[in-house]
C-alpha cells in the first residue's frame, strides 16, 4: 500500500506540491488526472528519489517502509517504477545490456541469483513478444532514434520486466495511436494482481477504458482537489476541470 | 652522468660512428637539440605547440642507471591484449625475433635497413631531433601495389627503465591495404620516444589503432608524419589509457585529390596521468576529408589535453574538415584543455570544430538508478557508453574487441 500524508516538495524554492493526501491500496489501479503544471509529473519524481526535488513537510511509506529515506536505486529495489513522461536516451548503452543490468541489481538486491546473457535473454524475448515489440528493439541503444511511441513502449518492457510492486505512469498513454494505447493498458493489466499497484496519471479517459481504475483522483495547484471512482474520469472529459477549480478554489 | 637533454646529448657524443644510418642527418639532429633542448626542460624556452606539456619530470630522470632494476619482457607481452595475427616485438627498443611472430613478407628492420624517410621536421620538433639523433632500431612495413598486408600488429615493450627512440616506417603501394596495430606496455620508469613516417600511395588503405598501455610510472611520446596520396585512406585511431604522461603527435598531409584522414582518439586518464593529443592536418589538395574525434575520460586529477589544427591550402577548395572534442570530467580536479585551430586559405571549404565539457548527465544517472542500477554501476555504465561511442569509430570487431578488453582491464585497476 502506497500512503502520502501531507506531502509538500518543492524545485528551485518553488513550491508545487501543496499537501497531498492520497492513498493506494495494494491490488488497486489509481488514475490520477488534473490540468499541466498542477504538479503530476512532480509527485512521480518525488516518489522514485529525484534528486532537484526537496521534499518539505509530509510522509510517504510503501509497505510500511517510508520511501522519502531511500536512494532511487533502493526505491526500485522496494518495487517502485516511474515510466517516464519523456524517457531518456542513453547513447552506448545497449537496451538489453541495461534491462539486464537493471534486474540483475534488483535480484540481488532481493538475495536472487543473477541472470546471464543467455537466460536474460530468453527473459526478454518472451516479453517483447508478448507485448508485440519488434526484438531488434533490445539490440538498439536504450531510447536512441526511437520514436515517441517506440520510447513509451520501451517504458512498458522495462516494466514487464522489472516486474515492480508499484507502478507509476506518468502520461504513458500520451501521444499513442490506438495500438500503442492498448500494449500500455495490456502492460499495466497483466501485472495486475494482488501484490500490485500503480498510479496511472493522465489526461485522457481513453486509456481508462482499457485499464479500468479503482479510483480516479484530480491534482489542481498541487493538492488532490477531487477523488472518485471511474466515472469521475468520464465526467471530466464531457465538462473539463474549469468548473471543479472554480468549485475547490 | 647528466640528466634532461645534457644526458641524451652526451650519450649521442660517446655513439658518434657506432649508430646506423645518415651520420650528418644526426648531426643536424643533435644541433637542432642541442638547441631546443627538451620541451618545458631546464631551457625554458616556451613553444607553442608544447603549450600545455611539459618534459620537465623527463628531464629529471636519469634513465639507463646500471641499478636499474629489470622487469620480465615475457611477463609484459602476456598482459597485453594481443591478436592472433603476426606481431614485431621490440622490447626497450631492440626487436626480438623470439617474441615476434614474423609477417610473410614486406618488413625489414631499422637497425639493418636504417630509413629517416623523409618527412619529419627535426629542427621543429624537439623530440623528433632527440630520436633522429639517438635511433637505433625500429620497424618499416612496405606493401607492394596492390597488395593487401592484411593484419600486422607493432609492439613495444619496455622491461629495463631506458629511454628508447624506435624509428618505423611504413609504405604502401597503389592501391595497398594494410592494418596496423600499435601495441605499447611496461614496467618501470622508462621513455618511449617513437617517431614513424607513413606513405599512403594512391588508392591505398591504411588502418592504423593504437594502444598505449603504458606503466603509469613511464613516458610515452609519439611523433607520426603521414602522407597520404589521392584517394588513399589514413584511417587512425588511438586509445591511451596509460603512462605518467604521454605526447601523441600526429601530422597528416593529404597531397592528393580525394583523400582521407581520420585521427581519432580516446584518453582514459587517473589519478596524476597526463596526455596530450596534438595534431596537424595539411589539406593541400582539393576535395579531401578529414575527421577527428577526440574523447576524454578524466578521473582524479588528471588531464587531457587536445590541439587540433587544420590547415586548408589555397588550392584545397570543396575541403571537408571536421574536428570534435569531448571531455567527461568525473572529478572536479580533472582538467581539460581544448585548442582548435583553423587556417584556411581556400574559399570553398567546409571546416567545423566543436567541443563539450561535462560531468556524467544527472538525468541520465537517475534514469538509471530509478531502474535499480546503483549510483556506481550507473556511474560506470555512464561512462563506459560514453567510451563505447568513441571505440565505435574502429571499424574492425576484432580490434575493437582488443580495445575494449584493454578498457575493461583500465576499469580493474581503478577498483583495485
Amino acid at each position: 500500500m502506497l500512503e502520502i500524508r501531507g506531502l509538500t516538495a518543492s524545485i528551485n524554492d518553488k513550491s508545487i506540491l501543496k499537501g497531498i493526501d492520497l492513498v493506494v491500496p495494494q491490488g488497486e489501479v489509481h488514475a490520477l488526472m488534473g490540468p499541466n503544471g498542477s504538479g503530476k509529473s512532480t509527485l512521480g519524481y518525488v516518489l522514485s528519489g529525484r534528486e532537484d526535488y526537496e521534499v518539505t513537510a509530509g510522509t510517504v511509506t510503501f509497505n510500511g517502509v517510508n520511501l522519502l529515506d531511500m536512494e532511487p536505486e533502493e526505491r526500485a529495489a522496494a518495487g517502485v517504477f516511474l515510466a517516464f513522461q519523456a524517457p531518456v536516451e542513453l547513447p552506448g548503452v545497449n537496451n538489453a545490456n541495461f534491462l539486464r543490468t537493471a534486474l540483475n541489481a534488483l535480484r540481488r538486491a532481493h538475495g536472487e541469483a543473477e541472470l546471464d546473457a543467455v537466460q536474460f535473454l530468453k527473459l526478454a524475448r518472451a516479453e517483447t513478444k508478448r507485448l508485440a515489440m519488434p526484438d531488434d528493439m533490445l539490440k538498439r541503444n536504450v531510447n536512441v532514434g526511437f520514436s515517441g511511441g517506440e520510447k513509451k513502449r520501451n517504458e512498458v518492457l522495462q516494466m514487464a520486466i522489472l516486474r515492480p510492486k508499484l507502478a507509476i505512469l506518468d502520461e504513458t498513454d500520451s501521444g499513442l495511436d490506438i495500438d500503442a494505447l492498448k500494449v500500455v493498458a495490456d502492460g499495466v493489466n497483466a501485472l495486475r494482481g494482488p501484490d500490485f499497484s500503480a498510479l496511472v496519471i493522465t489526461h485522457h479517459q481513453r486509456l481508462l477504458d482499457h485499464l479500468v481504475p479503482n479510483r480516479v483522483h484530480v491534482l489542481a495547484h498541487g493538492r488532490i482537489v477531487r477523488s472518485g471512482g471511474p466515472e469521475l474520469a468520464k465526467e471530466l472529459e464531457k465538462s473539463g476541470y474549469a468548473g471543479l477549480l472554480a468549485e475547490a478554489a | 652522468m647528466s640528466t634532461g637533454a645534457a644526458g641524451f646529448l652526451e650519450r649521442y657524443a660517446g655513439l658518434i660512428g657506432q649508430l646506423p644510418g645518415d651520420s650528418a642527418l644526426r648531426a643536424a639532429a643533435a644541433a637542432a637539440f642541442r638547441a631546443s633542448g627538451l620541451p618545458g626542460g631546464t631551457q625554458q624556452r616556451r613553444i607553442e605547440a608544447w603549450k600545455y606539456t611539459s618534459l620537465r619530470s623527463v628531464a629529471e630522470i636519469n634513465f639507463r642507471r646500471e641499478s636499474a632494476p629489470h622487469h620480465e619482457a615475457e611477463t609484459i607481452l602476456a598482459g597485453l591484449p594481443l591478436l592472433d595475427a603476426p606481431r614485431v616485438v621490440f622490447v626497450d627498443g631492440a626487436l626480438r625475433a623470439d617474441l615476434s611472430v614474423m609477417p610473410a613478407t614486406g618488413f625489414a628492420r631499422f637497425a639493418e635497413q636504417p630509413d629517416f624517410g623523409t618527412l619529419s621536421w627535426p629542427d621543429r620538433e624537439p623530440m623528433v631531433a632527440l630520436n633522429t639523433m639517438l635511433a637505433a632500431d625500429g620497424a618499416a612495413f612496405h606493401v607492394p601495389p596492390g597488395h593487401d598486408g592484411g593484419v600486422v600488429q607493432l609492439v613495444s615493450v619496455a622491461a629495463g627503465d631506458a629511454d628508447c627512440h624506435p624509428r618505423h616506417s611504413i609504405r604502401l603501394g597503389k592501391g595497398a591495404k594494410l592494418t596496423l596495430v600499435e601495441i605499447s606496455g611496461g614496467q618501470g620508469t622508462y621513455l618511449l620516444n617513437t617517431v614513424a613516417e607513413i606513405h599512403v600511395a594512391p588508392g591505398a588503405h591504411l588502418t592504423h589503432v593504437r594502444l598505449q598501455d603504458e606503466a603509469v610510472t613511464a613516458f610515452h611520446v609519439s611523433t607520426t608524419y603521414a602522407d597520404v596520396e589521392a584517394g588513399g585512406t589514413y584511417d587512425s585511431f588511438t586509445l591511451n589509457i596509460g603512462s605518467r604522461l604521454s605526447r601523441t603527435e600526429v601530422h597528416a598531409q593529404l597531397t592528393g585529390k580525394g583523400a582521407i584522414a581520420h585521427l581519432n582518439a580516446a584518453q582514459i586518464l587517473a589519478g596524476s596521468q597526463h596526455a596530450d593529443f596534438t595534431t596537424v592536418v595539411g589539406h593541400a589538395a582539393p576535395g579531401c576529408t578529414s575527421r577527428q574525434t577526440v574523447k576524454n575520460v578524466l578521473a582524479g586529477r588528471s588531464r587531457g589535453v587536445f590541439q587540433g589544427k587544420i590547415e586548408v591550402a589555397r588550392d584545397a577548395q570543396k575541403t571537408d574538415g571536421y574536428q570534435m572534442n569531448q571531455a567527461l570530467l568525473l572529478s572536479p580536479d580533472a582538467e581539460v584543455d581544448s585548442k582548435p585551430e583553423l587556417e584556411i586559405f581556400a574559399d570553398d571549404v567546409k571546416c567545423s570544430h566543436g567541443a563539450t565539457v561535462g560531468e556524467l548527465d544527472a538525468e541520465q544517472l537517475f534514469y538509471l538508478r530509478s531502474r535499480g542500477i546503483p549510483d556506481a554501476e550507473a556511474r560506470s555504465t555512464l561512462v563506459r557508453a560514453f567510451l563505447a561511442e568513441a571505440l565505435d569509430q574502429v571499424a574492425d570487431n576484432t580490434i575493437r574487441g582488443l580495445l575494449e578488453a584493454a578498457v575493461e582491464q583500465w576499469w580493474e585497476r581503478q577498483k583495485a
